[in-house]
């Protein structure tokens, strides 16, 4: 196995394809990780308001989009949903949707889970002394909430970061899409691969170990 | 050591009229009247599952009744009408009138033992965090605990805990204190510290509904006891009579059976 590396040959040339792309994976994860995040405090809360009507459609959407892979969320957004609708969906959207959808049922889940892991005893004695509601969530329940919310935030987030290579089935030029078309104009895919792998650890990496770092602070 | 003259002499503070509580299909609570005056101490005994924690939730309103009438000075609840009862932010100041402590002591567990206790004041009365701080202050002192001001509450040991929850419920000036067996969850050579602080409230004239199992303490503390079974009182009385020469056979078996322990 004598095989020549060269990896100038895949960045001379393409470096502004590189770094769209770059751009464009950061912007997705950064982007339906934040919209994830408002739909889940949307949805948790509501939640929290006991209301079956409000309840059974938000279950729903939980499992629905938990229990099927994201892969066959973003091409149903994208391929099917328009046959539906009649509508075409622009690709940057259809898979924008399909990734902020699938982390809003994550973030739900641990938004609610965050809320309802403090005790029902403190809850009472926040009412007994006169809280409204408003004052019990916001001295009382999301101070101690938001602190257990925080690392598997973090960690649902990190998956979130690598689904975004998904975008590629779409072809959203992404970090993943570019190097496909970066292959196809060199043939040098064990280059292109590895340096998108690299580039995606080293993105990751710091991310990780600080969610592991959330975790073991919490545990204490 | 009671104050049992003045307080029957005194107005009525605290009065509920067949007070119902279900819960689906258990009646936790069913029919129950009592009245409190002003100053004075009532315990309330009976066995597990009678309706003693349910009956003192429903005073507060931390449970909506379903039923009955509740009077605290000179406003009126009547349950079965709902334009009576009150809601959001009416409840909330309602339930402020009352100082409540609980079993498992349900401090708010990011907050230290001070903060605890001006928490209420801050946030329900909006007073200034100055102003919070000096009155917590001297009701941490009063139950002897100011060294711990600092502290969260699980750096506090379990008595200590009670004490601060305590502080915490006379915080907001209360006309009535709540006690759900508030030692019941306490090594025993931590009961005694909690007793105390409520012993000198009691003398210093709090008006006091204390649900407990500690026998003598409402024979000493109480200047009536009531006794409870399946939702109901039983019988009541002074703690003379109660607890001494009970009348009612279910009182006599249920205090024959705590004699023997
Ligand atoms: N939130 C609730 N939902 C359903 N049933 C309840 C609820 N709270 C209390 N109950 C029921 O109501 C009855 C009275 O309960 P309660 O806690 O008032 O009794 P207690 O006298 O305080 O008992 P203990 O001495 O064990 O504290 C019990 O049968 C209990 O199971
Ligand atoms: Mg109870």
């Amino acid at each position: 196995m004598n095989y020549n590396w060269d990896f100038f040959f895949v960045i001379a040339g393409y470096e502004n394809w590189w770094i769209k792309g770059l751009l464009v994976t950061i912007a997705y994860a950064v982007g339906t990780v934040i919209g994830g995040l408002i739909l889940g405090v949307i949805c948790g809360t509501l939640l929290l308001a006991n209301r079956i009507w409000l309840t059974v459609p938000i279950h729903m959407y939980v499992e629905l989009f938990r229990c099927t892979p994201v892969l066959v969320q973003i091409v149903w957004f994208f391929f099917a949903l328009p046959i539906l609708i009649q509508v075409q969906l622009p690709a940057w959207l259809a898979a924008g949707v399909g990734l902020t959808l699938y982390m809003g049922c994550f973030a739900t889940e641990i938004f609610r889970g965050g809320i309802i892991s403090i005790d029902k005893g403190q809850w009472q004695a926040a009412r007994a002394i006169g809280m409204t509601y408003v004052q019990m969530m916001r001295h009382i329940i999301l101070p101690q909430a938001i602190r257990r919310m925080i690392p598997p935030f973090v960690n649902q987030s990190v998956i979130q970061f690598k689904n975004t290579a998904l975008l590629y089935v779409v072809a959203v030029p992404d970090l993943m899409y570019t190097g496909y078309l970066v292959v196809a104009d060199t043939y040098r895919p064990l280059e292109v691969y590895t340096g998108v792998a690299v580039a995606y650890f080293v993105l990751l990496y710091p991310l990780t170990q600080w969610g592991k770092r959330l975790e073991a602070r919490g545990d204490k | 050591m009671t104050n049992n003259s003045n307080a029957n002499a005194g107005e009525i503070k605290l009065e509920l009229k067949n007070l119902k509580k279900s819960y689906g299909d258990i009646q936790a609570v069913r029919g129950l009247s009592l009245s409190v005056k002003k100053g004075q101490v009532v315990a309330v005994i009976g066995p597990s599952g009678c309706g003693k924690s349910t009956m003192l939730r429903c005073v507060n309103i931390l449970e909506e009744p379903s039923s009955g009438m509740l009077r605290i000075g000179n406003d009126t609840i009547d349950f079965s009408v709902r334009s009576s009862v009150p809601s959001g932010s009416r409840l909330a100041k309602f339930r402020s009138r009352f100082g409540m402590v609980f079993q498992q002591f349900d401090l708010f567990a990011h907050l230290t033992a001070i903060q605890n206790v001006m928490i209420g004041m801050t946030v329900v009365q909006r007073r200034t965090d100055a102003e919070a701080e000096e009155r917590a202050m001297s009701l941490l002192e009063r139950v002897g605990l100011a060294e711990t001001r600092d502290r969260l509450p699980k750096e506090l040991s379990g008595g200590q805990q009670q004490r601060v929850a305590i502080a915490r419920a006379l915080a907001l000036e209360p006309e009535i204190l709540l006690f759900d067996e508030v030692t019941s969850a306490l090594d025993p050579e931590l009961v005694g510290e909690v007793l105390d602080v409520m012993h000198a409230l009691a003398s210093e004239g709090a008006t006091m509904i204390v649900v407990t199992h500690e026998m003598a303490f409402a024979r000493d503390v109480a200047d009536w006891v009531l006794f409870m079974e399946s939702g109901k009182v039983v019988e009541e009385g002074p703690p003379q009579e109660v607890l001494v020469a009970p009348k009612n056979d279910r009182t006599k078996s249920f205090l024959a059976r705590y004699h023997r322990q």
